[in-house]
């Protein structure tokens, strides 16, 4: 990888890891748009309990962290950090290994999607 | 716009479950077309980076808020086929760890956001900058309009699913007024951070947008101007 790919790479996941870790605390707390509406159509009450309702990052807190703000950063970088190496794994698995053409455009008729 | 566990029966949480799995098997194959050396980091930097802001809920009034879907946006950066496969990594693991989206649910949650959004939302994107000139602000106003509509369409189909599997047995038209009204309203949300991250990054690296591929092309087209032969160039 350039060092000018790794220098983007590293400030997004910087962005992502602030977001997350700290930004994350200062979100409404307001129910989002679906559950309000259910609430003010009359279905939320049959709304369960997710199977992972107890775990351990259940609701963006980590169980034994008191303090909110600690808990939910916390929680948010984990998730951070997951999703990249989920997603992250699974493009580059995927990726089309550049077989002494790096850096060129695909041909027109691959753009098509 | 996370579905929980209960609002939709068992035959129609199957039925999305189905879809769900079809779509990201499809997309598995679809991606390969647009991930490469340089693209595949980036694919796995706009989920976690969408996984972050999705935390980051807005108030839209009336004690309601919404938050980042990210489809167009991901669909835009990284290609509709990759985007599929992000948006499904971001709310399988929203799922199963913060227990965000019920689990039976996840095969719905997956065809709201990580098809109807994406395929919507890039689907406009395509049309609004198919009639722009092919500027930096076209891919902009076609990723603004692509995100604000993929929110309400999303929301649209939670009630088109709801019609069929809905457990409560409430006013369809309310139910769908409420929802479309309130995701109007995160759609210009959705709109804002759409473009905002995106003109963040074409600034720094438009040659990494796959919904800019058009403006490359554009330039390499255009007439080349005149230059001195500089000495010691090696291009």
């Amino acid at each position: 990888m350039s060092r000018r790919n790794r220098g983007f790479l590293l400030a997004g996941l910087l962005v992502a890891l602030l977001i997350a870790g700290v930004g994350s605390y200062y979100a409404s707390a307001s129910p989002d748009g679906l559950e309000w509406s259910a609430e003010e159509e009359g279905f939320g009450h049959t709304a369960e309990d997710s199977a992972v309702a107890d775990s351990p990052l259940a609701d963006y807190a980590v169980s034994g962290v008191d303090d909110g703000r600690l808990s939910g950063g916390l929680a948010g970088v984990i998730g951070v950090a997951v999703t990249l190496v989920l997603a992250g794994g699974l493009t580059m698995a995927l990726r089309r290994r550049s077989g002494g053409t790096p850096d060129r455009e695909p041909a027109p008729a691959d753009l098509g999607g | 716009m996370h579905v929980p566990d209960g609002f939709l029966d068992a035959p129609t949480s199957v039925a999305t479950g189905v879809v769900a799995a079809g779509t990201v098997a499809l997309a598995l194959r679809g991606a390969r077309r647009e991930l490469d050396e340089r693209t595949a980091p980036l694919a796995g930097l706009t989920a976690a980076f969408v996984f972050a802001v999705q935390m980051m809920n807005f108030p839209v009034g009336a004690g309601t808020s919404g938050h980042l879907i990210g489809g167009a946006l991901t669909a835009v950066l990284v290609g509709p086929w990759t985007a599929v496969l992000c948006m499904t990594v971001v709310l399988v693991v929203q799922a199963v760890l913060f227990a965000d989206g019920g689990l039976t649910a996840l095969g719905t949650n997956v065809t709201l956001m990580g098809l109807v959004a994406v395929v919507l939302g890039y689907g406009v994107f395509r049309l609004v900058v198919r009639l722009l000139p092919p500027t930096r602000g076209g891919v902009l106003a076609g990723a603004a309009v692509g995100a604000f509509l993929s929110v309400p369409a999303a929301a649209l189909a939670f009630v088109g699913l709801f019609a069929v599997g809905g457990v409560a047995d409430v006013s369809l038209g309310a139910v769908a007024a409420t929802m479309g009204g309130v995701h109007l309203l995160i759609g210009l949300g959705e709109a804002a951070i759409t473009v905002a991250v995106l003109g963040a990054v074409l600034t720094v690296r438009p040659d990494l947008v796959h919904g800019a591929a058009h403006l490359r092309r554009a330039v390499e087209l255009a007439p080349r101007p005149v230059v001195a032969p500089a000495s010691g160039s090696t291009r």
